[in-house]
């Protein structure tokens, strides 16, 4: 088997080796330093406080999964994290669905002013949240929705508008004027088409601009902040942080709830890592 | 804004040319579009305004604002030595982030398209922390640097630099210097990625070329990895510097801006005065500030950074098919 194996195998230069160990080195180093913080958070939940006092490091010794289970069983978690899915899910839906039919109309109609009100959105880009925070406050207090999950739900769809119309209008353009045109020779109107035709043809896009309302939302925290006032509606961002001011000097609980609150999204990039990673390199970086 | 007067006249039934067909589409558009203009009328572009006008009024968010000042609120900022702060420190981070993070994150994708085993592995891993919420992030190192259980004065006395103490987020002088570590421990990673897919979109055959004319690995990156990477370098500057002057939920989580001051934000100035001293008016102008700050920068980096990027320009504005 090696006489066989033996002659494919390049001659194994040293300078080669070298330059792959140099590689392979900063590779790990780096990869350590996104690891360890992580890892700290992970373990040190697992350790009383005298533990990470004396051994940060380490593994625990003994383990004591009494801040994790205090956390996993006290319904405020779980409370958090159903608000926290409840309102990406919603705001999700909402923003692919109008964003979707918004640009529609911008890739394939022509009317006066298209150009103006598109631009409009696109600039929106460009809005930070922290500009209209003040202002959406005192909004939202007049229009009673406040402690209310639409008083995050509505305005996190409405500044995901504009991420979300730009990169759905060009993959609208890229389907070919063909489809539609024989789509309403058949007698299919405007509604139908969209609905049964572009949609579900777009599959793609519609996964990747899903998948950033979902990550925008699922981390968003001065919105929550400004709206919920009442526990019961807390997210997990909100959740963590307040958890953190009430326990301050309580380190190992802290990170055992850390990392509770992490593992969601880590779980969901383990799984949706291609469609996430695609999705942030095409939505930003090329139109 | 799509008002029924502009329909133009129904068209004259035209000879079968498929292309030119155009059914009225007013109905459509108006039903199409109107959700979308509704939510962010609404909910982006009024409060955008009410933030416009508010600024003008010494104001403390009830009721009407009814004392008007001018220019009063701007003023003021002008002569802030926090919001002067403020900026100072944005620039900071700035010049931090295209000093180091970048060029480092730069670095890796090279290294990361060089044929390694555990190339996925490691991308992945390096983009991780970006997926992670900035309050998770700044919870979890919040009790990294703490004084006595954090690993990091762990670390310190480990290699030798002795207690470097409590110094990290408590110290003024440090303060700025911690956050930047952490912020780049976050997001070095989505500019890795950026630079990976902008490095993989180059024709290997340049690269080949380059190499059978005798280019060392120094060259080739100098003379046609580089320059072919402009739109994505580019885009990453436009980005890293935008959410430098838009940062608030890591500062907040971890300092609050402080210690004295030292840390604060536009944006934690801005949230400060409006939500805890009830200075909306102030707090106002403030916002118009960030507002002005990014538009400024945005337009001005689209119309002169962008403008040769024709497809990698964050967005096709005024582009006619």
């Amino acid at each position: 088997m090696s006489t066989t194996v033996a002659p494919e195998r390049r001659p194994r230069n040293p300078r080669r080796v070298l330059r792959t160990g140099a590689l392979h080195a900063v590779s790990i180093t780096v990869g350590a330093a996104v690891v360890v913080p992580i890892v700290f958070g992970i373990l040190g939940g697992f350790k009383d406080n005298g533990q990470l006092f004396a051994n940060p490091f380490g593994l625990p010794d003994p383990w004591v999964p009494g801040n994790y289970l205090d956390a996993v069983s006290s319904t405020a978690f779980w409370m958090q994290a159903t608000n926290s899915v409840v309102v990406a899910i919603a705001s999700t839906v909402l923003v692919v669905l109008v964003g979707a039919m918004a640009a529609y109309i911008f890739a394939r109609y022509a009317f006066p002013g298209r150009e103006v009100v598109f631009m409009v959105f696109a600039i929106g880009l460009m809005f930070p949240f922290a500009v209209a925070i003040l202002p959406l406050f005192v909004l939202l207090r007049e229009m009673n929705l406040l402690d209310n999950p639409l008083g995050v739900i509505l305005p996190q769809a409405a500044f995901g508008l504009p991420i979300t119309i730009v990169i759905l209008r060009s993959f609208f353009r890229s389907i070919p004027a063909e489809v539609e045109e024989s789509a309403v020779l058949d007698g299919c109107g405007p509604f139908r088409f969209f609905w049964r035709i572009l949609l579900p043809m777009s599959r793609p896009a519609l996964g990747t601009v899903s998948v950033l309302a979902v990550v925008g939302s699922w981390n968003n925290f001065l919105l929550p902040l400004i709206v919920f006032n009442d526990s019961r509606w807390w997210t997990l961002p909100l959740g963590v942080q307040q958890f953190q001011s009430q326990y301050s000097a309580d380190t190992a609980r802290i990170l055992a709830y850390v990392t509770l609150a992490m593992l969601p999204s880590l779980v969901c990039y383990a799984f949706a890592e291609r469609q996430l990673i695609g999705g942030l390199t095409s939505g930003i970086g090329k139109d | 804004m799509l008002t029924e007067e502009r329909r133009p006249a129904p068209a004259p039934p035209q000879p079968a040319g498929p292309r030119r067909r155009r059914r009225r589409p007013w109905p459509t558009v108006v039903a199409f579009l109107s959700p979308a203009l509704v939510l962010f009328a609404l909910l982006v572009l009024t409060p955008i305004v009410i933030a416009a006008y508010s600024s003008f009024f010494e104001w403390n968010g009830f009721g009407v604002p009814t004392t008007f000042v001018g220019l009063d609120n701007f003023h003021r900022l002008l002569t802030d030595e926090i919001f002067a702060g403020d900026l100072r420190r944005a620039l900071l981070l700035v010049v931090l982030s295209l000093a180091i993070q970048l060029p480092v994150s730069l670095a890796l994708a090279m290294l990361l398209n060089q044929p390694l085993r555990g190339r996925r592995a490691y991308r992945m891993l390096f983009f991780t922390p970006y997926v992670l919420s900035e309050v998770v992030t700044a919870v979890l190192f919040t009790m990294i640097f703490s004084p006595n259980q954090g690993l990091a004065n762990h670390v310190t006395r480990l290699i030798g630099l002795g207690d470097l103490g409590a110094t990290w987020l408590a110290d003024p002088d440090t303060v700025m210097y911690s956050l930047f570590l952490v912020i780049s421990w976050k997001y070095f990673g989505f500019h890795t990625i950026l630079y990976l897919a902008g490095r993989q979109g180059i024709p290997p055959e340049l690269h080949d070329a380059a190499a059978i004319d005798g280019a060392g690995p120094w060259q080739a990156f100098r003379h046609i990895t580089l320059p072919l990477l402009g739109p994505t370098i580019r885009i990453s500057v436009f980005l890293s510097i935008l959410g430098t002057i838009q940062l608030f939920d890591m500062i907040w989580v971890l300092t609050g801006g402080g210690p004295i001051r030292s840390s604060e934000t536009l944006a934690v100035t801005m949230f400060q005065e409006g939500f805890k001293r009830f200075h909306v008016g102030y707090a106002s102008a403030i916002s118009m500030a960030i507002f002005l700050i990014s538009l400024t920068f945005g337009l001005l980096y689209q119309r002169f950074v962008l403008r040769r990027d024709l497809e990698g320009a964050i967005t096709t504005i005024g582009d006619r098919r």
